[in-house]
Order: C-alpha cells, then structure tokens, then sequence
C-alpha cells in the first residue's frame, strides 16, 4: 500500500479509536474499536507483523505494570483509605476554606504520585467533592484543584501516569534516579497551581465550615503501611534491575487476599479493577500509532523534535509534547514522541513528559476528543462546560510548563 | 398592601450572614423564598478529568452519578438549614442545577421585590474583587431590586483601597495623559 494511503488509514483509525473511547456508544469498552483497527493495520500490512510484535512487546510489561497498580488503588479505596482522607482533610482544615485547599493540594498530590493520576481523578475526588460538601463549603475550588493536579503532580514517579511508564522504559533510568530527577519539575509545578489557583478562586475561598459533625476516621494502618512497603518494593526491585511491576503486584496481592477473605471485596471486584479491555486497547492505540509513525510522522516529528538537552531544546520538547496532547490525547502524543527522543537520553524524554502530562489542564481529552465529549454532553441536553475551566488552563498550563522545564533542566544538571 | 417577594440567594460560605442582613433589614412580614443553585460545572469538570482518562480503571463506578446524589444532598441540608435561621412560618425552598448566576437571574424572573446577594471573598477590606464571576453577573443582570450585603461585618472605610495615579478620595478621576506634578502622594492605609 502506497505510504500516503496507508498513513490516512492509520490517521482514520486513530481519531475512530479515539472518539470511541470518549464516547462510548452504548457503553462499550474503549477496545471495540481499538482492536480492530489495529487488527486491520496488520492484515493490510500497513504495520509488518516483525514491528507490531517488538512494539507488542515493549508495551506488555507497561500494561502489566498499570494493570497492578490499578489494583492496588481499588483495593486502598475497599479499605477506606480515601475516606479517612477526606475525614482527615476536613478535621484538619477546621473549616477554613485555604487551610482545606491546602490540604486537599497535599493529599492530591501524594495520591497522584504514588497511586496515579486515576486513582486521584476516580476516587479521591468524589471524596474531597464530599468532604466539602459536609463542610458547606464551595466546592469549585477544591475540585478543579484534584482534576488539575491529577496531571501536574504526575510528573514524580514512573507509576504516577501511564505516559510515565511509557517513557520509563525509554529513559533508561533507574526507578529512583527517575523520582530524583521529577522531584524539583514536580514541586514547581505544584507551586504553580497553587499561586494561580489560590488567586483564580479567592471569591470562592469564603467562610467558615461547619465542623460539628466532623470526626476523623481511623487510619486503615494495614493499607497504608502496604502501600508505603510497596513505594519502598518500586525502588528496591529498579535497583536489582527487576520490573517494578512485581511490587505494585505484591501489594495488591497482600491487600487483596484478606480483603477479599473478609469480604470487603469480592474476587470479581478485584478482576474488574484490573480492566482487561482497558488494558487491550493501550495495546492497540501502541500499535496504531506505531503505524502512523512509520508512514512519514515518526520521521516528521524526529525532524522537529530537537535532541539536545540544552534548555532551548528541552522547552521546545515540552511545547511541542503539550500541544500535541491538546490536538490529539496525551497518549497518543507520548506513543509517537517518546521514540523520538528515546535515542538522546533521559533529559528530552523527561520533558516530553512535562509536556504531555501538564499540557491536558488545557482541554482535558485533547480538542478532537474534547469536541466529541462535547457533542455527547449536548446530546443529554446539559449545558455546555463554560468558559472558566479553559480560563483557568490557559493561565496554569503555560507557567506549570516553563517552570517545570526550567526545574527540569537545573535537575539533570544537579542530579545528573 | 400584600407581603414583599424576598428571594435569598443561599451560596455555601456566605449563607448565614446573607439571611441575618435580609432578616435585618426587610420587612418580617415578607414571603421569603430561599434559593440554591448547585454548580454544574464542577462536575463537569470532573467528568471532563473522568473523560481524560478514557473512561479506564474502576469499571462499575460512575462519578458523575455520585457527584450528582452528593450535590443534592448537600443542597437540600443547606436549604433546610437557612429556612430554619429564617424561622419563618412562610419559607419557600428553591434548588436547582445548572450556570449558577444564569439560575439565579431566571429564578427571579417574576413577581420578585427584592433578591438578597452575599459579596464574596475577602470580607477584611473594602473590595477589590468582593463580588465573583457569577456574583457580578447577578448583580449586573437581575430583573428586580437587588440588596448586596457584606456577610459578616462590613470593613471600615480606612481598608478603601488608595486611588491609582496617587490621587486623593474626592478629586475625580484623572484626565488621560495628564500627570501633574503637584500630585499628592498616594493615600495611607
């Protein structure tokens, strides 16, 4: 098939595969259209069967990896971790609107960085949205600080984003060299959301909750303890150079057993939380990008992207990383960047990450998919989101994405 | 002559000092109707975050429904609340959904004397900023009276913030362009 055909192909079914998972007609799994696409691309050739197979096994222990720690989030969540947090948050604050935003900052972040950002955005927000709530206090501010941070506090950790564990195999780093090196992009850009946050949302920051009802729950000390035993596992097993993955297994596997033996879960429960058809259509999206890549857009985007790691590069790759997230989805971005500059070591990889992962604060889904949610959200008859939380992306993204990368480039020459 | 058509305008943070001012200063006699919007955008907003990640993790959980049940709990123990400040015998409760301030101007479309409004923000000076987004909108577009009330104490006149240009309480704004030298400094807070 000529090049040029084959790469429209590729593009159709990528925006195909995309807008279905945003859309989902009649609730389908995301990978109903994902897998057969990518199905496609290989019957017709538009993707060697040699390439699908090294891309298929690049992705597998990726997949694998958010597969357990998907888990261990749901499982944290069965033990009432994010409950208690929430209880936590609110006796702490005393009912002060800032002191509440500070914490729920704190908590957001942590989550974020140890959990991933789904396990901020699923089930740590529901809470903090409650928690307010119970305080009577208004809830816009805490709420669009978690979807915020749910991105910019993913920069720490390789398990903190999936775009992370894609790009945690291709930066060559250690599991703690990659913490060491995010530590300072990811305290700045939380920073900066607090600056801008703290101002956007000072009419709204207003009051005195009502705390008479309020009491802290007690600690699940057995969930906490094994998530932090298994943050510890993420860096030992890097350092013996064995798949991090086996630690975020081991702790879903601790907490599961007993959990499911006392019936806080069911087996089932535990299953579904790893999202199998989820889990299909990464692999899917991998080898549908990898199709478009080898058509002409691997070789574009190599030519554009710089490899240098000089500060002018290192923003560039960050600008180019975001705005490619808000056209198509982060993930889709991250999959035809990271082997781009995979070849001129950590510091390009890195700030891709800074841009693919903070850049979503803009549209969220990507404009393509933001336009198909929107159609949905119209179809059900509510109102369109308003301007504000563009508002609020145009003034966050582009500081988090400077300061992040400035953090960055003074981080690889400090940590090296 | 018939009771007045009092709308409070309930908004979580200001609610408590936005019934005493309308209790203070109308007439007990009034029919009072307390109103609540619930935002919708911030659930949208993590619906949108939800919609970011795919719909991926956690299959069986919905957290817009949740959000939904949560938000009208909380409005109606809000509502209940303020009617019981009001401890009134003629309280109408009013709970809706949607662009709060766009809510707000359509609910007191008819037959409405008055609507009571909290400023919002900081309550230790005098502005800026003392009205939001959707306060402000409220304010400007309201098809009725409006009674805008400082929720607890209202600052002094000494928190004015000083005039730009360094000019003085009094003066007029300043011409475009002009400068004069004999301005005085600007004014001490």
């Amino acid at each position: 098939m000529p090049s040029p055909i084959a790469e429209t192909l590729a593009i159709v079914l990528l925006v195909a595969t995309l807008g279905c998972a945003i859309v989902r007609p009649r609730g389908l799994p995301e990978a109903v259209v994902a897998v057969p696409s990518a199905g496609l691309l290989l019957v017709l050739g538009v993707l060697p069967l040699g390439q699908a197979g090294t891309e298929a096994a690049g992705l597998g222990p990726t997949v694998g990896f958010l597969a357990a720690v998907l888990a261990l989030a749901n499982l944290c969540d069965r033990y009432g971790l994010f409950e208690a947090a929430g209880s936590w948050m609110a006796a702490g604050s005393r009912g002060r609107p800032v002191s509440l935003l500070a914490l729920v900052f704190a908590a957001a972040s942590v989550v974020t960085a140890v959990l991933s950002l789904d396990a901020t955005v699923v089930l740590l927000t529901p809470v903090v949205f409650a928690t307010v709530a119970r305080l009577r206090l208004r809830a816009k501010p805490h709420v669009y600080a978690c979807t915020h941070l749910a991105n910019t506090a993913s920069l720490l950790l390789p398990v903190s984003n999936l775009t992370n564990l894609l790009a945690f195999g291709a930066s060559g780093l250690s599991f703690a060299r990659f913490g060491a090196t995010m530590a300072l992009p990811w305290l700045v850009g939380i920073s900066v959301e607090w600056l801008v946050l703290r101002r956007f949302f000072a009419g709204d920051l207003v009051g005195r909750g009502t705390t008479r009802e309020i009491r802290p729950l007690p600690v699940p000390a057995f969930a906490a303890t094994v998530v932090g035993f298994t943050l510890v596992g993420f860096f030992v097993t890097s350092a013996f150079n064995v798949s991090p993955a086996f630690a975020a297994l081991a702790g879903a596997l601790v907490l599961a057993v007993p959990a499911v033996a006392s019936r806080k879960t069911s087996a089932k429960d535990v299953a579904l939380s790893i999202d199998l058809p989820f889990l299909a259509f990464v692999l899917a999206l991998g080898l549908i990008v990898k199709a478009i890549s080898l058509h002409g857009l691997g070789s574009l985007v190599a030519h554009i992207v710089p490899g240098g790691t000089g500060l002018g590069s290192l923003l560039l790759i960050a600008l180019v990383a975001a705005v490619l997230a808000n056209v198509i989805n982060n993930l889709p971005a991250a999959l035809l960047l990271l082997p781009a500059v995979s070849g001129y070591g950590a510091g390009p990889v890195l700030a891709v990450l800074i841009g693919v992962n903070t850049g979503p604060n803009l549209t969220y889904v990507g404009s393509l998919a933001t336009l198909l949610w929107r159609r949905v959200l119209i179809r059900r008859g509510e109102e369109l989101p308003i301007s504000e939380f563009l508002r609020l992306g145009a003034l966050t993204v582009p500081p988090v994405l400077v300061a992040a990368t400035v953090a960055l480039w003074v981080s690889l020459r400090v940590v090296g | 002559m018939s009771p007045m058509n009092i709308v409070i305008w309930v908004v979580e943070g200001t609610w408590e000092g936005c019934v005493d001012a309308a209790l203070e200063r109308l007439p007990a006699e009034s029919h009072f109707t307390l109103l609540h919007v619930t935002p919708s955008d911030v659930t949208e907003a993590a619906d949108a975050a939800t919609a970011g990640l795919f719909g991926r993790g956690f299959p069986g959980r919905k957290p817009s429904q949740r959000y939904d049940d949560i938000a009208d709990d909380e409005a109606s123990e809000l509502l209940a609340a303020a009617a019981e400040r009001v401890g009134h015998p003629d309280v109408e409760l009013i709970s809706r959904h949607g662009r709060t301030e766009r809510e707000v101007v359509r609910a007191v479309a008819e037959d409405v004397d008055v609507l009571v409004v909290a400023r919002d923000g900081d309550h230790s000076r005098l502005g800026p900023k003392s009205l939001g987004h959707a306060t402000r909108f409220v304010v400007d577009h309201a098809p009725c009276a409006v009674l805008l009330v400082w929720p607890d104490e209202t600052p002094g006149i000494e928190s004015l913030p000083p005039p730009k240009h360094g000019h003085p309480p009094g003066h007029g704004s300043p011409k475009l362009g002009h400068h004069s030298k004999h301005d005085p400094p600007p004014h001490d807070r």
